[in-house]
């Protein structure tokens, strides 16, 4: 019989560890899967993970790769504060709609006008705003009515949905698009295009935008007393509370970033690689960003990783759907399994496995 | 027939360091009320845990009305007629008061039965519940009600209480006596763990005093007086303490009319609590857990907010303030609990030391963290307290309990507080450590600053306080020089008993 | 075109069918003091399961026990993960609702589109033809009076029986349990596969009854919906009954009205169950959660 011994020191191998290990188990077990199904295991993996960087066609693939990754980051980043703390944003899905619609509102009013300078801008902090706003929403119920933010930010990722098929069809219609809902196509704006920097490299604003979060949460979270406040929190409430920690305030502020991040996802996306408001827009982003903070275990440069890892298995999933007739299904199969693993091999980094003999009856 | 219920022959329980139990010997006979007197830590709690089958003994031997009783688990003691009550109650707030009973019981009865019962048993003993009450909603004494109705409901042949009146009111202690001069009076014998001295002598037969784990004596309670019992509880060896004649300054912390509404029902209120710390004073309050420590604490520490005046230091209102402002003003704590209170246990050193010594170590720069300077300072601790650890970058909840009270001790004393308040700052702790912590107290207040020590150890406090006063539910008693106090004195103050007041019948 | 009310009632009923079932059993594990956000993951199985199980034999009764099994089997992955490996609960139990929707999406691959004989309806004689109340409460199938006589099951289990009453008490204060002697671990394993079969059940109603046909992402959503029911219902049976049907009314009454060509915009009548929670969950704190609700329990002896 096993039983867990809690450790006492939290083992420095095991949380390096265990991410890879989550890895490698996913990908022997999908590959069962995949074997199951008919299809060759190893070809199959191949085409997945590696095809993507360094095959043949990596040159489309990897940005590709990159375009993916930067919401994940993005929004699993400003999640990732709050989730350390044990404040739940379920809903940053919505967060990042709203975002959407608030950038490509700004985007729309000022059209045609050229004044990219102003109005590029402006469109990011809509965006972040429009996220602010919509997190501010279960943030306030929480601090005030002590409601179960989960669902609270949950709801509001439904009422999101519906706001952006009925802004797609009725507010915000393109009115030279002869009657087919969605907005007009921000691609084509050149004052409000999300444009890549690095011709055929995948990498627009919202990559940068990734980027620079993951260095600033590494620092904010290493040297900065919010960052030392949020951890805390997530430790042991009462030592924060100890500490001088005003609860509330740190609440709200977690709820600010991860809205607003999640926002200027949104805003990315759609004046970049979506192009239009249209109902069809939400792509569970805010959904997966949840599984790439958990699987880069909260910290930024983890996150990273985990995201260019998730993205990888959507670009890849594709690619295998197309070169083997694997069903893209399998990508969110994949995805689950990750986060399985990583939670099931997790329990080694506080707990040791002792084997006991079975006490008598 | 054998007049002996239960007897408890050579018992011995050690754990790694402690020698909790050594060798202690009694008789507890039918109908009889036998007090267990002792401090906290002289090991009671385990000799207790081995008669109801929690633990089990590694020498000696009991017998039940002669036979041989070595019960395995408490389902085993239950059924051979020992039943308790715990200080801490495991009750559900959210059933009533049957389905708490029944969820305690080997076979309940159908739900009517068992309210019927319910109902006749809490009435025959003088303690009426409502079965259908929630459980939630009573209060802490009716809560006791209710796990002692469900010991009853099994027709105990023993009964054990463990502290039963740290949550009593003086009217609800009148009641539970009345209850187990009954429950006496049909035979049942009752095991009754505590250390207010008036009430053993009041209640009990035979009381048996337990020291650092020995036995020191059983005898009548009623025969000796209270200062008698202090003394065997304590130890005679407590000569009085020679106080260095510390000049005291002016007053550095007033507290005055302190009042603190309990945050939920396991807290205890503060009720109009003044008193007054010079510099260079140590003022220890003394009381039995639950009566106030903690909450005192944070409205001291400043978790707590009260208005404004209530608290004061060297005259300004600081009752609204935050911790970490106080911390800046040069008031600093410690509160009781090491492990997920006054420190992070799975954050390193480093980490803590940052936690409290932030603002006044100059830790803190535009928001942002030198972490090498707070290594240094928990380095610094770490030296000059003797902190056993690898080093200052492992967990918190590697350290012993010893050594990271040490260190939670050692961090604020080093930050040079004016104005320092601990709650039992040795507790859990070996001798040597121990030591030491009073020792860094002692200097802190020759160094001028004035010191709030709040502790069950009488030991600690006779030793280090200037100063002594006793909380009890959340009410302070008064004032007294600790030198020239009597030890009937202390004991009967920490009692609840005040000058006024008579100690019940 | 009017709206038959007498129609419409029966439809409100099917329509919430799912929910209620998904809800029912989420409020036992809730009881118990897990918070499994998996239900969404489950509902999708159970409903491929049992799709494939009809299909296959022909038979929908074998299909609803296949979805109810494999539901109850899908939801001790999070079991396990959450009582023996103590991972943390809305980590998990987002990873199966994924797991669940990728897996079912793949296994349902060759079934797209498929036909399906539709359950059947099984009319309750004498009472079924009783006026306007017959059409409405006594002319369904097997599977929405299953989920009516679920509630009342719940109910009696939770307030009457000894089983019911050692639950709520683990829900309540897991560590009290514990120190009684409770198998906390068990409790909570069982009321998770409860409602890891319930929330199959479902799941297999909309693909075998309200569609009846297989596709992608069929559940859409219904699971979130059960999750908030159960806090609208302040965790207790009856107001659960009400919460389903309210949010199935809204739906199936949003199709009539669209039809009605009323000038009401849908959005509106599509945001109204999901703002209709959020206020409920603000005011109605009456209800208290489970004490131990989301709290990690660790046997400490």
């Amino acid at each position: 019989m096993i039983r867990l011994e809690k450790r006492k020191e939290p083992s420095v191998f095991w949380i390096y560890a265990t991410p890879v290990l989550a890895v490698v188990l996913t990908m022997l077990v999908g590959g069962l899967l995949f074997a199951t199904i008919g299809k060759d295991p190893f070809l199959a993996i191949k085409t997945i993970f590696w095809d993507p960087i360094f095959g043949e066609f990596a040159f489309y693939y990897r940005p590709e790769v990159f375009k993916k990754a930067a919401p994940l980051v993005l929004i699993a980043i400003g999640l990732s504060y709050g989730f350390k703390a044990g404040i739940w944003n379920i809903g940053a899905e919505g967060q990042y709609i709203i975002g959407a619609i608030c950038g490509a509102g700004v985007a729309l009013a000022f059209y045609p006008s050229e004044a990219r300078w102003a109005i590029f801008p402006l469109m990011i902090v809509a965006g972040f705003l429009g996220g602010v706003i919509w997190a501010m929403i279960p943030a306030l119920l929480r601090v005030y009515f002590k409601t179960n933010e989960i669902l609270v930010s949950l709801m509001l990722v439904y009422v999101a949905e519906v706001l952006i098929k009925a802004f797609s069809i009725g507010l915000m219609r393109n009115p030279d698009g002869h009657g087919f809902p969605g907005s007009r196509n921000l691609n084509q704006y050149p004052a409000a295009a999300n444009m890549e920097l690095f011709a055929g490299t995948g990498m627009h604003w919202g990559v940068m935008a990734a980027l620079f979060s993951v260095v600033a949460t590494y620092v904010i979270l290493a040297k900065h007393q919010f960052g030392f406040f949020v951890r805390l929190t997530g430790e042991s409430p009462r030592a924060a509370g100890f500490a001088g920690v005003n609860a509330n305030r740190l609440i709200m502020l977690c709820f600010v970033i991860s809205g607003g991040l999640a926002g200027m996802a949104g805003l990315f996306e759609v004046a970049g690689p979506a192009g239009q408001i249209l109902g069809s827009f939400p792509a569970y982003y805010g959904f997966t960003a949840i599984i790439v903070a958990f699987l880069g275990r909260l910290h930024p440069v983890g996150i990273l990783l985990a995201g260019l890892l998730m993205a990888l298995t959507y670009v890849g999933g594709n690619a295998a759907e197309a070169a083997m007739n694997i069903p893209s299904a399998t990508i969110q199969i994949f995805q689950g399994m990750l986060l399985f693993s990583l939670l099931s091999v997790d329990v080694l980094t506080n707990y040791r496995p002792r084997f006991v003999a079975r006490q008598g009856a | 027939m054998s007049r002996i219920l239960l007897n408890i022959d050579g018992l011995t329980k050690a754990y790694p360091g402690v020698v909790a139990n050594d060798n202690v010997s009694f008789d507890i006979g039918h109908g009889e009320v036998h007090a267990l007197l002792g401090e906290n830590g002289a090991g009671k709690s385990t000799l207790v845990k081995m008669i109801y089958g929690l633990v089990k003994p590694d020498r000696g031997q009991m017998r039940m009305d002669g036979d041989v009783f070595t019960p395995s688990d408490p389902r085993q003691a239950r059924a051979s007629g020992v039943a308790m009550v715990f200080q801490h109650f495991s009750l559900f707030d959210a059933l009533s008061v049957a389905e708490n009973i029944a969820l305690g019981m080997e076979n309940p009865p159908s739900q009517r039965d068992l309210a019927k019962q319910i109902k006749e048993v809490s009435e025959n003993y003088g303690l009426p519940l409502d079965p259908r009450k929630t459980v939630g909603g009573l209060s802490a004494g009716e809560r006791q009600r209710v796990e002692i109705i469900r010991c009853l409901l099994q027709n105990p042949k023993l009964l054990i209480m463990d502290e039963p009146t740290s949550v009593l009111t003086p009217q609800e202690v009148n009641i539970l006596f009345e209850t187990l001069r009954k429950l006496k009076s049909e035979g049942t014998s009752i095991l009754y763990i505590s250390h207010k001295l008036d009430e053993i002598r009041t209640i009990c037969d035979t009381a048996t005093i337990l020291r650092h784990g020995k036995k020191v004596d059983t005898c009548v309670p009623r025969e000796k007086s209270a200062r008698e019992l202090a003394e065997m509880m304590v130890g005679a060896s407590f000569a009085s303490p020679s106080r260095s004649d510390r000049t005291l300054g002016d007053v550095l912390l007033r507290v005055k009319n302190l009042s603190l509404a309990a945050a939920d029902s396991f807290s205890t209120s503060l009720r109009d609590v003044s008193f007054d710390v010079r510099a260079g004073e140590i003022l220890g309050i003394g009381g039995v857990a639950g009566n106030g420590q903690d909450e005192l604490l944070s409205a001291l520490s400043g978790e707590a907010r009260t208005q404004h005046d209530m608290v004061q230091l060297s005259g300004k209102p600081i009752g609204q303030q935050g911790p970490n402002d106080r911390r800046l003003l040069g008031v600093l704590s410690a509160p009781e609990e090491r492990l997920g209170h006054a420190a992070a246990p799975n954050m390193s050193l480093v980490e803590n030391a940052m936690m409290t010594a932030a603002s006044r170590q100059g830790l803190v720069s535009n928001g942002f963290l030198a972490w090498s300077k707070a290594k240094g300072f928990a380095d610094r601790v770490i030296s000059e307290f003797d902190v056993r650890t690898p080093s200052a970058n492992n967990a918190a909840r590697s350290l012993s309990g010893g050594n990271l009270q040490k260190f939670v001790i050692g961090r604020e004393v080093l930050q040079d507080p004016k104005v320092l308040v601990v709650n039992q700052p040795t507790w859990g702790v070996d001798a040597a450590a121990a030591a030491s912590i009073r020792q860094a107290l002692l200097d802190l207040a020759a160094g001028g600053a004035a010191i709030i020590v709040i502790s069950q150890d009488l030991d600690e406090l006779i030793e280090i306080s200037d100063n002594f006063a006793a909380l009890n539910e959340g009410r302070l008693s008064d004032i007294r020089p600790m030198q020239g106090l009597t030890v009937d004195q202390i004991g009967l103050m920490m009692g609840g008993a005040h000058d006024a007041e008579v100690a019940h019948a | 075109m009017d709206i038959n009310p007498i129609l419409l009632a029966s439809a409100i009923m099917v329509a919430s069918t799912p929910i209620l079932l998904a809800a029912i059993g989420e409020l036992v594990v809730e009881r118990a003091g897990v918070l499994n956000l998996g239900v969404e993951g489950m509902m999708i199985t159970g409903a491929v399961i049992g799709f494939i199980a009809a299909h296959e034999t022909e038979s929908t009764t074998l299909g609803f026990m296949g979805a109810a099994v494999g539901g109850a089997v899908v939801s001790m992955i999070f079991g396990v993960l959450t009582q023996y490996l103590l991972t943390n609960h809305v980590a998990t139990g987002l990873a199966l609702t994924l797991f669940g929707v990728g897996l079912s999406a793949l296994v349902g691959q060759g079934y797209q589109a498929t036909n399906q004989v539709p359950v059947t309806k099984m009319p309750i004689p004498m009472l079924s033809d009783i006026p306007v109340l017959g059409p409405i409460l006594f002319r369904h199938d097997g599977v929405v009076y299953l989920s009516l006589i679920a509630v009342v099951a719940v109910f009696w289990f939770l307030s009457r029986s000894r089983a019911g009453m050692i639950l709520r008490a683990v829900g309540e204060n897991h560590d009290a349990a514990h120190a009684l002697g409770y198998n906390v671990r068990h409790v909570r394993l069982m009321a998770i596969a409860f409602g890891g079969a319930c929330a199959g059940l479902g799941g297999a109603y909309i693909s075998l009854a309200r569609v009846p046909q297989w596709v992608d992402n069929i559940t859409a959503g219904t699971g979130w919906i059960a999750l908030a029911i159960v806090v609208f219902a302040s965790w207790k049976p009856w107001r659960l009954l009400i919460g389903a049907y309210l949010f199935g009314g809204v739906t199936a009454l949003q199709i009539n009205i669209q039809a009605m060509g009323l000038d009401i915009p849908v959005e509106y009548l599509s945001m109204s169950p999901y703002i209709a929670t959020i206020l409920v969950l603000v005011f109605m704190s009456g209800g208290r959660a489970p004490g131990s609700l989301g709290r990690i329990f660790s046997a400490s002896s």
